[in-house]
């Protein structure tokens, strides 16, 4: 009734603040018989439709408007801001794990807060704060984190005392927390009416839209969107924007060539109730507790209070069904343990009287996280979907930055945690997205510490050594869907329950690591590497080198069997991809990049590959199972398997050769480790994968080999100051700004892309330059343990964050890599950061609120443990991705 | 002294038994699914008893709670030879002729009855010659009376009740050579047992009650919840009908004496029962075979002792009132209890308990506030109470030890208290039957497919 009655009330607002609106619903109402029969008719054709009038929807299409883009329909099935956007809480919150979900979250409420200005649309906007409480210690961690992270961003935020929290909002009871967090600047909106508010400045600006209308597919022609059906006729057009929230799974498969969007929707419950005696005032605070599951605002004078369950109901698996989202039902049993929760922190509601429970769906995706972008099969099929349950929070931000997408080719901050092509078809099935959703929704509450899984559509991409490996204690972490071993458990260790026992402090596998780490620079250790993603590029003539040698920044016209580290980067110079290229012979070409490259990659080589039929491009991931072999006995492991010299002169670093192992021929051994260690990969055919496996291992025997994981290769790359792509390096990061401008051929003798941008930064100087941080006085064995994204500081300002962080075991101590910007005193302008610039500082990292000194390196400590193995080159590039 | 629950539920579930009418070709024909039954004892040893059996020389089942005082020899009696009592009552001439051929020839008997027990529920070895050949006795007085009559259901119980009841009361005059059985003989006459039993025939339920045990059916209705439907008459002295009954058989002169402290006499508290030879002997019959009797027997002061003002026996009968019902496809299960149910729950709520048990816990009724006035606190005890249910639910998977753990361990909110059950559970002995009775329940569900 609530929400009817809001829904009324903006309907009355939108009208007369939007006369020129051609909507259907208008000549409904008309009781003319005169009147035409039929709505306005949908237009031939436009650049740019988007399916949704909810707040993604009406977001996209206001910052397209506000861009200069007019010829823009937006199609509604049903009315705007009727769906998930009609039933939000309108809570717009700022405490964003995300470094990207906070900016996005950030601009939204400022976005909001001048909108009714802008708009005279009432939003309902209203500052009112937010406070998260803590009932533990490690909660009140993630929450310093958090700070930390809101801080440096310019959102005022504090972590205050249970005290505090009480004389911010006198119904707490807080006999039971520890501490909270403050954001004074969170604010309460009705969302429906901020939705109807973009909407009406979208329409201002010409933008039509279309009510009561449903786009029942898109068509793509030659791998570009031609148009959209809809049930009132067909729409050419450019641009596709599917933002039909829990409808775009379905959306995104009705046309011939499905896209992909993994999202699937649950029940989401909130209570309303009658004001209190003393009604509550609009400017109280909202709540969360995240301990408790639940968040509190004030709803007219009473309370507004839903949460996230642990046994959340996923729905409409099967894909729409005849039940409306408004007749769902409300479940009283369901919402048991969340009223429990909302009386245990605020008692004196117990006499409060219910007016409502509220059954409104949300959209959950696979991985949590929001999901924009272009699909990979179809160019101008743009998606921005999946909100999970933070629908206004982030609708602002990120319905501005698919706009700069699609009108600049990409956006103005790096979203690739948000980005569809991080998915592929394997996240799409129907069951796997059911299961995840149940674990993703209680997960928004779930206190998150670092290095935490998935645990449920597991074991789908597996290599075939699998079970050898999990037979031998091998713990597992998921990777694009591939299981991927972190450590070997020893036999015999009672830390069986290791997964259990996870803290923000020094983990139970520190030793175990610790080991494996020793066994990599002491013997020879073997990590199973399958996941990365692997490609071959071969042509009949040279046109598979002339486009690698456009598309990549480093020189790959190199003798056959040489290995080249480079950037895959776009016009700014910034990486789009970082991978290791072997050149098999004059005309093929073997590439290797992160595990999650595999459609983003992909997709980057199909839009920029001359349509030729000389080239191909293949996906060979699944015909190879990777062996790394780690350590200074690798070498002799490999030459008494094979028969052949491995030493230095005869396989020089960075060299690729296909050879026998065992019995096994065809073998590609690559003389990498992505380490910085010596050793070798070894690409095996999947079916000689066992056989290899076993011959290494009893060949091993005697040199002292074992099973190693992903933390160890991770400590290894990290104290070596490798970047990887995904994690330290980004679409916003250069060579240039991270030591690389030796993988950098600006002389090659010819153009590639990003060259220009380059050669600028060369000219100019870069403003941001990728450092290694040595921790001084941090105890690993007391201290809380960065992990990434903690701020830095250098002579007591801000100048970055870090973006990885590893325990050296050979340094003794922790090491974090991240970015140092130099950021003007007055303007907050970028400046160049110079060589002195960062040798001249005194650098502080704030790990959850308390500073530890570090010491600031621009090279690593590799002299001391590699010697160079080819005169030219050194392995100085890694792009180990987790 | 606290139990654990899994203490508790080994308890509660030893003498938990269910049957499932077996199925053919996937499909039940029977009207009757199957049922749980289970007792909990407060005496000890506890005076309940049960029987379930299906007759198969005619149509249909056999279900009794049999609830005895003054020791357990005569409902222990009664279960054991009711339902032959009433099989026969109920076959026809021609099998009864059949059946006694092959005793006479020596042939094997065809089977009367499929009996459905429990390892704990026994049958007397030493008696079965004794008892048999009063059974024959009565079937070949049916032979002999070849009414030729199809033979009536209400007739054939009450013919049966009476029948057994008369049986008990010769046998413990005539005596039997062996001591042994001389003795049980009159521990079974001289101890008393109240009956109720159902008699299930495709739609026809047919309950035939003696005493102040009940049978209790579980209606559903159209909104799904649940209603008690009474199919039997208490005998006791809140039943005004039996008390007008008991007066109309004495003498005025006796009015004042007859129900005193609302009991039989100021002493017995079911006014019809088998056995309490007591109740129904002259004064001299009483006292001639208590002399010639076993010297246990004479050194039983409950047995020497006269009731005060007994002047014009009986004063009770084993006769049974009978109540036939045509089942409706609302009619979901019965429940059989004894008094010891009766007395700790009310009807309406034994009713919802098992309904909401069968059907499941999801369609359990969702709680809408609708118009309503709730508050968050109301709705919060409501949805506490609900979840208890539910949690106690899925501990048991039987019917009876469901309700039987409500019984026992409700507190005031009709919830499941498990500090409560540990206590009620863990009384010694001889405090237990201070707080509770013997309780005996069977729920038997029926077949809404067929009915």
């Amino acid at each position: 009734a609530a929400g009817m009655f809001l829904r009324l009330l903006s309907d009355v607002q939108w009208r007369a603040a939007n006369p020129k609106w051609r909507g259907v619903t208008s000549s409904r109402r008309s009781t003319s018989t005169t009147a035409e029969p039929h709505p306005v008719s949908l237009p031939a054709q436009a650049q740019v439709v988007i399916c949704g009038g909810g707040i993604t929807g009406t977001s996209v299409a206001y910052h397209l408007s506000k861009m200069g883009w007019k010829d823009i329909v937006l199609i509604e099935q049903g009315r705007l801001a009727a769906g998930s956007t009609r039933f939000c809480a309108g809570i717009v919150s700022t405490a964003r794990p995300l470094s990207i979900e906070l900016k996005m979250a950030h601009y939204s409420n400022k976005l909001y807060q001048q909108l009714e200005q802008e708009t005279g649309v009432q939003t309902g906007y209203t500052k009112t704060g937010s406070i998260s409480l803590a009932q533990t210690q490690d909660r009140l961690i993630s929450l310093k984190r958090i700070a930390a992270s809101l801080n440096v961003t310019g959102i005022p935020c504090e972590i205050i005392t249970p005290k505090q929290a009480v004389q911010l909002h006198p119904l707490i009871n807080i006999h039971d927390l520890v501490g909270a967090m403050y954001v004074p600047e969170d604010a309460l909106v009705s969302s429906a009416n901020v939705s109807l508010a973009l909407a009406t400045a979208a329409s201002r600006n010409g933008v039509q839209i279309h009510e009561r209308t449903s786009v029942s597919h898109v068509t793509v022609q030659r791998g570009r969107v031609t148009g959209v059906e809809t049930d009132r006729g067909r729409i050419q057009c450019q641009y596709f924007v599917n933002c039909a929230g829990q409808w775009a799974y379905e959306l995104g498969h009705s046309g011939e060539e499905p896209v992909h969007i993994p999202l699937h929707a649950c029940e989401h419950f909130y209570l309303l109730t009658h004001p209190l005696k003393e009604p509550l005032s609009s400017s109280l605070p909202t709540v969360v507790d995240p301990d408790g599951r639940i968040y509190i605002r004030n709803w007219q004078g009473g309370i507004l209070s839903g949460g996230f369950e642990k046994n959340p109901k996923p729905l409409f698996t099967e894909g729409r069904n005849q039940l409306e989202i408004q007749n769902l039902q409300e479940d009283w049993d369901h919402f048991g343990p969340l009223l429990s929760s909302l009386l245990r922190r605020m008692p004196g509601l117990e006499a409060l009287q219910i007016m409502q429970l509220v059954n409104c769906p949300e959209a959950f995706t696979a991985d949590m996280r929001c999901i924009m972008g272009e699909s990979p099969t179809a160019r101008g099929y743009f998606v921005l979907a999946g909100m999970n349950s933070a629908g206004i929070s982030y609708g602002g931000g990120a319905g501005k930055y698919l706009a700069e997408w699609i009108v600049n080719g990409y956006p103005s901050e790096n979203v690739w945690p948000l980005d569809l092509k991080r998915f592929g078809t394997l996240q799409s099935s129907r069951t796997f997205l059911r299961h995840r959703v149940m674990e993703v929704m209680p997960l928004m509450y779930d206190l998150k510490v670092p290095r935490w899984d998935f645990q449920t559509g597991r074991q789908l991409r597996t290599s075939p050594l699998y079970d050898r490996l999990d037979a031998q204690g091998a713990r597992w972490m998921e990777k694009h869907g591939f299981e991927r071993v972190k450590y070997f458990v020893p036999p015999g260790s009672d830390l069986l329950d290791l997964d259990h026992s996870k803290t923000f402090y020094k983990p139970d596998w520190f030793d175990i690591v610790g080991a494996e780490v020793k066994c990599c620079k002491e013997a020879v250790c073997v990590i199973d590497m399958s996941s990365f993603t692997k490609f071959e590029i071969s042509s009949t003539g040279d046109e598979a080198l002339e486009s690698l040698q456009y598309l990549f920044s480093n020189d790959l016209d190199v003798p056959v069997g040489h290995v080249v580290h480079t950037g895959m980067l776009n016009e700014k110079g910034g990486y789009e991809n970082d991978c290791s290229i072997a050149r098999l012979s004059k005309r093929s070409f073997f590439m290797i990049s992160p595990t999650d490259q595999q459609v983003h990659c992909w997709t980057w080589l199909k839009n920029h590959l001359p349509d030729d039929s000389n080239l191909t491009l293949e996906d060979v991931t699944w015909k190879y199972t990777a062996l790394n072999l780690i350590g200074p006995r690798a070498v002799d492991v490999l030459s008494e398997l094979s028969y052949a010299p491995m030493t230095a002169e005869h396989f020089p670093s960075l060299f690729c050769k296909e050879m026998s192992v065992g019995y096994a021929n065809g073998i590609r051994v690559m003389s990498i480790t992505h380490t910085g260690e010596p050793g070798f990969v070894l690409y095996i055919p999947i079916e000689y994968a066992l056989h290899v496996y076993n011959e290494v291992m009893n060949m091993g025997q005697k040199y002292g080999i074992r099973n190693a994981g992903y933390y160890a290769l991770r400590s290894l790359r990290i104290e070596k100051f490798f970047a990887f792509w995904g994690q330290d390096l980004d679409a916003f990061t250069t060579p240039m700004e991270c030591g690389r401008e030796f993988q950098v051929k600006l002389d090659k003798g010819m153009e590639f892309v990003g060259q220009e941008a380059l050669l600028e930064q060369k000219q100019n100087g870069v403003c941001k330059r990728f450092t290694m941080f040595i921790l001084e006085d941090h105890d690993t064995d007391m201290d809380v343990w960065p992990w990434w994204g903690e701020p830095i500081f250098r002579n007591g300002r801000y100048v970055g964050k870090t973006t990885s962080s590893a325990y050296s075991y050979t340094l003794e101590r922790h090491v974090c890599l991240g970015f140092v910007h130099n950021f003007d005193e007055k303007t907050g302008e970028e400046l160049v950061v110079t060589t002195d610039f960062i040798n001249q500082g005194e650098y502080e990292i704030d790990i959850a609120g308390q500073r530890f000194q570090a010491k600031a390196k621009l090279y690593p400590f590799s002299s001391l443990f590699t010697q160079r193995r080819r005169k030219d080159e050194v392995e100085l590039s890694g792009y180990q991705r987790e | 002294f606290y139990l654990t629950p899994p203490q508790v539920n080994s308890i509660l579930k030893a003498n938990e038994y269910s049957f499932k009418v077996p199925e053919f070709d996937g499909k039940n024909v029977s009207s009757v699914l199957g049922f749980d039954s289970n007792q909990l004892p407060a005496n000890a040893p506890i005076e309940d008893r049960r029987s379930a059996a299906t007759c198969l020389q005619t149509r249909g089942m056999l279900l009794g709670v049999f609830d005895g005082h003054a020791g357990c020899a005569c409902a222990q009696a009664v279960s054991e030879r009711l339902f032959y009592y009433i099989a026969v009552s109920l076959l026809p001439h021609e099998t009864l002729l059949e059946i006694e051929n092959a005793v006479e020839s020596g042939r094997a008997l065809l089977p009367i009855l499929q009996w459905h027990k429990h390892p704990n529920d026994y049958f007397s070895k030493e008696a079965s010659k004794l008892y048999f050949n009063s059974l024959r006795t009565y079937w070949q007085e049916l032979i002999d009376l070849n009414s030729g009559e199809t033979t009536d259901v209400r007739e054939a119980l009450i013919n049966a009740f009476k029948r057994l009841d008369n049986d008990i009361s010769l046998e413990a005059q005539v005596g039997d050579p062996n001591s042994f059985l001389n003795y049980l003989v009159l521990r079974v006459a001289f101890s008393g047992a109240t009956a109720c039993v159902a008699h299930v025939d495709g739609v026809d339920l047919h309950i035939a009650n003696t005493g102040d045990s009940r049978a209790m059916l579980g209606v559903q209705e159209e909104d799904g919840s649940w209603s008690a439907v009474t199919l039997s008459y208490d005998h006791n002295a809140q039943n005004e009908n039996e008390v007008e009954r008991v007066k109309m058989e004495h003498p005025k002169s006796e009015e004042k004496s007859l129900v005193k402290q609302d009991r039989l006499l100021g002493l017995l508290m079911p006014f019809r029962a088998f056995g309490d030879v007591k109740f129904k002997w002259s004064i001299e019959l009483q006292k001639r075979v208590i002399e010639s009797g076993p010297d246990q027997l004479n050194d039983n002061e409950y047995t020497k002792f006269i009731p005060p003002n007994y002047h014009t026996p009986p004063y009770l009968t084993a006769e049974p009132e009978v109540i036939h019902h045509k089942l409706r496809p609302q009619d979901k299960f019965l429940i059989l209890a004894t008094d010891g149910l009766w007395e700790t729950m009310h009807r309406q709520d034994v009713v919802r308990i098992v309904g909401e048990y069968l059907t499941g816990v999801h369609h359990q009724q969702p709680i809408a506030v609708g118009g309503y006035k709730v508050t968050l606190g109301q709705m919060h005890g409501l949805l506490t109470e609900r979840r208890a249910r539910i949690s106690s639910v899925f501990e048991d998977q039987n019917a009876a030890t469901h309700l039987i753990r409500h019984a026992v361990g409700n507190n005031e909110f009709g919830t499941v208290d498990h500090e409560r059950l540990s206590k009620m559970l863990s009384l010694p002995e001889e405090l237990a039957r201070m707080y509770r009775d013997d309780i005996t329940i069977i729920v038997v569900q029926f077949n809404s497919h067929v009915i």
